[in-house]
């Protein structure tokens, strides 16, 4: 299989190469070139798709700074004890040598939209036809006062996995008895909307097993939240009084921290907690606004093609797009992805152009065995993507249906990460 | 060979106490034609049956396994049947009572039969088509309850592999491409007819997953057998 890929594709490249040479600025061996800047569910994906459908006639290189990649997506079910991190871990290696796709481990710092050219950290350059950007989310400056980057030690985020991942973990096992774990939960739109409230179901998992006289504390600007009824049913089925949430209506919009002192300020009343788990406003990864294709803190797109309302060349995918109804998600992120590469090997080979269609199912733990999920379909309208059907689990579903649903996640986990990484 | 012998106690006691007439020395196969009803979505046993999704199963005991001429086995069976598997009374009864667990990355969407007394049942019926092949009892009806009803030009289409191949992106977002059964049942190399047949019911609401109902219910019927031919052909 391996061998009969890698075979077919030194057989056509030339032959495709030849045909799409004039529309295209040809690179070294004549090739088009895209440039995809950021690995995780977008990224991967849309670079191993571009690279397995052209059968080697795009030329795709992949710039992500990451050597290991964590999954953002399961990494509670690692602070929930469920998994080890290895789980979450997935390397490149796979996309460079059965994809040929050219992998670098570099960030990219600069693009030159005239020129159509990508400069990175390293000192390096890479020319582009087309450049798909997914870098995912940053944190916005200022959006949790008293927080900022340099209190990540004290006051993890964990929202990008990893060090922080493993960090927060440990800091969730050292809680004295009776110790509190707070969350500030981030505004919409953010990455993973039921994230948050599965981090909590996973941290009080963990907490009833190990320090049952614990408190979690939310503090959330949201009036309400993704799949709150379920989530709100499962704690009190299975971590019943240990979880606060505060809303609006008590002052969660109105929240300060003191990374120093270990306290956390809700309207005025202020708590010395013991872990803090600061989930600030997100915006789009960096680089967007470096390429200046962003309207605020997003960076708009076409639904059927996933192209920048900024400019033609230039693909966004993910969290960092705004596409209309589509929840910030790795499954959103790889939907898109798969439109993307469409859309992407069309114009610069001349393959078919096929309707855009998009989906989307997010599940998440409640325990062990308690899994719930929530999902839609889309399609691209002129103005947005938009939402076509959905549904959602019911509260009070029997105990066979949870487990399968749990189950079934990990089905999806498996199915999406060799759909990223091969 | 614990599990072997509490089924022949049970149904030594089955026996003594409700006549001599279903003797088998296993189990009860009237009760396993009834559970074999599970089974029935994807395996044909008796006269006339045909690989479908699964394997036909006449004279499944004593078959070394993945010898089925015709049907595609995963390569987890395979690879089993290099290692010299051969379906025996304990081989079915632990590969039934957990599949994955038995041959991992089994294309056996199946999460397992957990009772002894019912594998013993179900194995006792499966028997009935070893013991005698040249006797083979009148093929049971296939389990058709789920089925929807399609016009033959549905089930004739035949899709654009193209097309197909980019609407298979959407499901190999959860369903692996290698075949492999993970926690989301695998799709690949099944019977065109079978595949068709599945989606449509999903699209029907006939069965039951909102998931593959939401994902069905906006497929055209050119789309259904695009996908069909593309699964099919890995």
């Amino acid at each position: 299989m391996k061998m009969n890929r890698r075979g077919f594709i030194g057989a056509t490249a030339g032959a495709t190469a030849a045909l799409a040479a004039p529309m295209v600025r040809a690179s070294g061996d004549g090739r088009p070139r895209v440039v995809v800047i950021g690995g995780g569910a977008g990224g991967a994906t849309v670079a191993r798709y571009l690279a397995k459908d052209s059968k080697g006639a795009i030329d795709v290189t992949l710039i992500e700074p990451t050597r290991t990649y964590y999954t953002c997506f399961f990494s509670n079910l690692y602070l929930g004890g469920l998994i080890g991190l290895e789980k979450i871990a997935h390397s490149y290696g796979t996309l460079a040598a059965e994809y040929g796709i050219n992998v670098v481990h570099d960030w990219a710092t600069g693009i030159d939209r005239d020129a159509r050219k990508v400069t990175t950290a390293g000192g390096y350059s890479f020319d582009y036809d087309r450049l798909v950007l997914s870098p995912g989310i940053d944190f916005i400056d200022g959006a949790v006062p008293g927080w900022d980057i340099n209190a990540q030690n004290e006051m993890p985020h964990a929202y990008k996995a990893g060090s922080q991942t493993e960090l927060l973990r440990a800091q969730v096992m050292a809680m004295p008895q009776g110790g509190t774990y707070a969350m500030v939960a981030p505004p919409n739109p953010y990455r993973c909307p039921p994230g948050p409230y599965e981090r909590v179901s996973m941290v009080a998992r963990v907490l009833k097993q190990t320090n049952p006289t614990a408190k979690i504390i939310i503090a959330d600007p949201k009036p309400k939240f993704s799949k709150q009824a379920l989530f709100q049913e499962g704690w009190s089925n299975h971590y019943d009084g240990m979880i606060e949430w505060v809303g609006p209506d008590f002052g969660g919009d109105k929240v300060s921290v003191d990374p120093a002192a270990m306290t956390l300020d809700i309207d005025g009343e202020v708590t010395k907690v013991d872990v803090c788990n600061v989930i600030p406003a997100m915006k789009a990864g960096r680089i967007c606004e470096i390429a200046g294709i962003n309207d605020g803190n997003w960076a708009p797109v076409h639904g059927k093609t996933m192209q920048s309302k900024m400019d033609e060349n230039i693909h966004v995918l993910g969290d960092a797009c705004a596409q209309g109804d589509m929840p910030k998600s790795g499954f959103s992120a790889n939907s898109q992805a798969k439109v993307c590469a469409m859309a992407v090997r069309s114009a610069l080979t001349g393959s078919s152009l096929f309707p855009a269609k998009f989906s989307n199912t997010c599940w998440s733990s409640l325990d062990e065995n308690d899994g719930v999920k929530v999902g839609a379909t889309y399609e691209a309208t002129d103005e947005k993507i938009a939402k076509v059907d959905g549904f959602i689990s019911k509260t009070g579903e029997d105990a066979a249906l949870r487990k399968a649903t749990y189950e079934e996640s990990f089905g999806w986990y498996a199915g999406i990460t060799s759909d990223m990484f091969g | 060979m614990d599990r072997k012998n509490y089924a022949r106690i049970a149904a030594l006691a089955v026996w003594i106490s409700a006549a001599p007439a279903a003797a088998d020395d296993h189990g009860d196969p009237e009760r396993g034609a009834e559970l074999f009803k599970a089974c029935k979505a994807c395996h044909q046993v008796g006269e006339g049956a045909k690989n479908r999704v699964g394997p036909v199963l006449n004279g499944i005991f004593g078959r070394p396994a993945s010898a089925v001429e015709g049907f595609r086995y995963s390569k987890a069976m395979n690879r089993m049947a290099a290692d010299g598997l051969v379906w025996t009374w304990d081989t079915l009864d632990a590969f039934i009572e957990n599949p994955r667990q038995m041959v991992s990355r089994t294309k056996m969407s199946y999460r397992g039969m957990k009772d002894a007394q019912d594998r013993a049942d179900l194995l006792a019926f499966l028997r009935l088509f070893s013991d005698n092949p040249a006797d083979i009892p009148e093929a049971e009806p296939t389990d058709t309850s789920y089925l929807p009803e399609l016009a033959p030009e549905i089930l004739a289409l035949v899709g654009d592999p193209a097309y197909g191949e980019y609407l298979a992106s959407e499901c190999t977002t959860c369903h692996k491409v290698d075949g492999s059964d993970d926690g989301i049942p695998s799709i690949t190399g099944w019977p065109t007819e079978d595949f068709v047949l599945a989606l449509h019911a999903y699209k029907q609401k006939l069965r039951p997953h909102p998931v593959m109902q939401m994902m069905a219910g906006r497929l055209s019927d050119e789309e259904i057998a695009a996908l069909a031919a593309y699964f099919n052909g890995l």
